[in-house]
């Protein structure tokens, strides 16, 4: 098979090995009950604290406050291994900590990590990040929730919308005004479930099933000041540097449901038989598989190429960008062609395909939109 | 007590097998190995021990080449204290295997030695057998249950039929079967720990251990393609062909 993921020069002895436990753990812990938890849209809240169990939630954080030490190359394994599942809503929701966490760990003071770090990282509590808004999703310079000072709290008012883990965590990280107009106007502030004037609404969705997207509102909510992540005004570029890691993730995440849905389309093609022969005897048939496994190997040696440069200590954001479309336009080819060689099945509920089509839309806009990825992309290459 | 507990690399059991063209053996070149998973069982069942406090020390070996030391690795991943890696690139067969681990067992002086009944590969279940015999100790095959007292283990077996229950005296050799616990996956905290485990490695040279083999292999072939089934129009016909041509009935 030459889609083997995880080997190569860029993987190491205990990448191999984190990726055998995190094989057997998705296959014991998630596949058996995917399908289900995507029907009933939720999964249980222990699974966050087998995940932590196995090294998953504390990857990459510091270890003082539970964290496990790894590179990129783990984070790969990661969520290429999750992906096998082919639940996306599930990898978001299970992980949505990767999202809400790393500007606490950053930026943070020590009370605040060692409130939020520890609990989550050891699958305790679930953290959130908050940043799209009713009114305009992927300009977070212009967002209009505000959080005015008063005394030794600020007062949150405002709404956010499609928010990954929005009805269960307990640590929301959201974007809010606390300056003036524009980018230089933007904090980060940590809200816990329980305050006053904070409520949630869940919503509805094409895809990511399992999880508990929601639209949150704040109405004259009171959060104590030292709840501030970073400094204050200084919540943008913390936000954009979230956003570096977050699109590589998504990046491996989809090139990692393509993979599945082209296994699963292979081993139908392979068993299903029409006009006395199997599937992928049919010269159509197999072409269009040799299609699916070209993108798929293009956007893996993409994706080991940046998360290498990014090793060394580049910013390649323009390859970052790049890199996140090629992904998500591999999983929506992938799971095209996938769910059609499947034919009627895969309009029927149940495989892998049929659900990853319903999930390519949610990557191609979510953690920036295919649209501004080009943009950023062209920016940052001088045009 | 010191446990000491065996683990091969082995074709991990998700690959499909291709037998080599010249029919010398399987396909080994690019082959995704694994440790063998009753050998796993065996690391996990030694690991239980260690943390009930029944055992002070796990020690995990390995016989094969270089890489052999990844699957050492894993052991100490699921919290074995320490590997012994007998380096060597020749075939080793399970009586060299008994040998060389009975050299170990004279080095090491354990209170039990596990081993997978078998491994995946050749699936010879031989070695746990004639290391207890090699070494003169007792031995409790198929494990399903292993329980240590006072100088002495109670060992629950699988065998036909049912379950058979032995006691044997300390030291002793202990095969495991599948049902006798579900290995744990190594936490990545934990396969980061192992890295800092030290690792012994020895030739069978060292040992004074002749390993070269006792069997020859003749050739190896593919198990012969499963027939289509086919359908029949009567009872009658089903009868005649399970009598005349299945010989079943």
């Amino acid at each position: 098979m030459t889609l083997e993921f995880g080997v190569g020069p860029f993987y190491r002895e205990e990448h191999r090995a984190f990726q055998a436990s995190m094989r057997r753990f998705v296959e014991r812990e998630i596949m058996p009950h995917v399908e289900a938890w995507d029907e009933a849209g939720e999964f249980p809240r222990d699974l966050y604290r087998r995940a932590a169990e196995v090294g998953l939630l504390g990857l990459g954080f510091p270890e003082e406050h539970g964290g496990v030490p790894g590179d990129l190359f783990h984070a790969i394994v990661a969520a290429q291994e999750l992906a096998r599942a082919g639940a996306g809503g599930l990898s978001a929701s299970l992980q949505s900590h990767t999202i809400g966490c790393p500007p606490i760990a950053r930026l943070g003071s020590a009370d605040l990590k060692a409130r939020v770090l520890g609990p989550v990282l050891r699958g305790e509590k679930i953290s959130a990040l908050a940043i799209t808004e009713p009114g305009g999703g992927s300009d977070v310079a212009s967002l209009r929730t505000t959080a005015r000072r008063e005394g030794d709290h600020y007062v949150v008012n405002g709404a956010k919308t499609f928010i990954t883990s929005g009805m269960r965590a307990d640590f929301y990280t959201v974007a809010v005004r606390t300056g003036g107009e524009g980018m230089g106007g933007v904090s980060l502030l940590l809200i816990e479930r329980d305050r006053p004037g904070f409520t949630r609404t869940l919503l509805k969705k094409m895809g990511w099933w399992a999880s508990d997207t929601a639209s949150l509102h704040f109405d004259d909510c009171h959060v104590p000041v030292a709840n501030l992540i970073g400094e204050e005004n200084a919540g943008f570029r913390a936000i954009m540097l979230n956003f570096n890691g977050e699109r590589i993730g998504m990046a491996a995440s989809c090139n990692g449901m393509a993979r599945a849905a082209y296994e699963e389309a292979l081993a139908w093609a392979r068993e299903r038989r029409t006009f006395g022969r199997a599937l992928v005897q049919h010269q159509v048939i197999r072409h269009k598989l040799v299609d699916m496994a070209m993108r798929i190997g293009a956007t893996q040696a993409y994706l080991e190429q940046t998360a290498w440069r990014v090793m060394q200590g580049e910013n390649p954001i323009a390859d970052i960008c790049m890199l996140k479309n090629q992904a998500t336009q591999t999983m929506a080819f992938v799971a095209s062609e996938a769910v059609q060689i499947l034919g009627g099945s895969g309009f029927m509920r149940g495989p892998k395909s049929e659900r990853i089509y319903r999930e390519v839309k949610v990557n191609a806009i979510g953690g920036g939109a295919e649209e501004i990825m080009k943009e950023l992309a062209s920016r940052h290459l001088g045009w | 007590m010191k446990v000491i507990v065996a683990v091969k690399r082995v074709v991990d059991y998700n690959v499909k097998i291709r037998v080599k063209a010249d029919k010398t053996g399987v396909e080994l070149s690019n082959v995704k190995m694994s440790m063998n998973p009753f050998d796993e069982i065996g690391v996990e069942e030694a690991v239980r021990l260690k943390e009930a406090g029944v055992a002070s020390e796990v020690v995990a070996v390995s016989i094969g080449p270089a890489q052999a030391q990844e699957t050492i690795r894993t052991a100490l991943a699921m919290g074995a204290d320490r590997g012994i890696l007998i380096k060597t690139d020749e075939e080793v067969q399970p009586l060299a295997v008994a040998k060389l681990l009975k050299a170990v067992v004279e080095a090491e002086a354990p209170q039990i030695v596990i081993l997978g009944k078998q491994a995946i590969d050749d699936d010879s279940n031989q070695t746990g057998q004639m290391l207890a015999a090699l070494l003169g100790w007792a031995q409790g095959t198929f494990a399903s249950k292993v329980a240590l007292g006072d100088g002495k283990a109670t060992v629950t077996r699988e065998v036909d039929g049912g379950l058979q229950t032995v006691e044997l005296k300390l030291p002793a050799v202990v095969t495991t079967d599948l049902r006798l616990n579900e290995p744990r996956y190594a936490s990545l905290p934990n396969i980061m720990k192992a890295k800092k485990k030290p690792i012994d490695e020895k030739t069978p040279a060292d040992l004074g251990v002749d390993i070269a083999p006792r069997l020859k292999t003749l050739k190896v072939e593919e198990p012969p393609k499963r027939q289509a089934g086919r359908k029949v129009a009567s009872v009658e016909e089903l009868v005649q062909a399970l009598k005349n041509e299945a010989g079943v009935i």
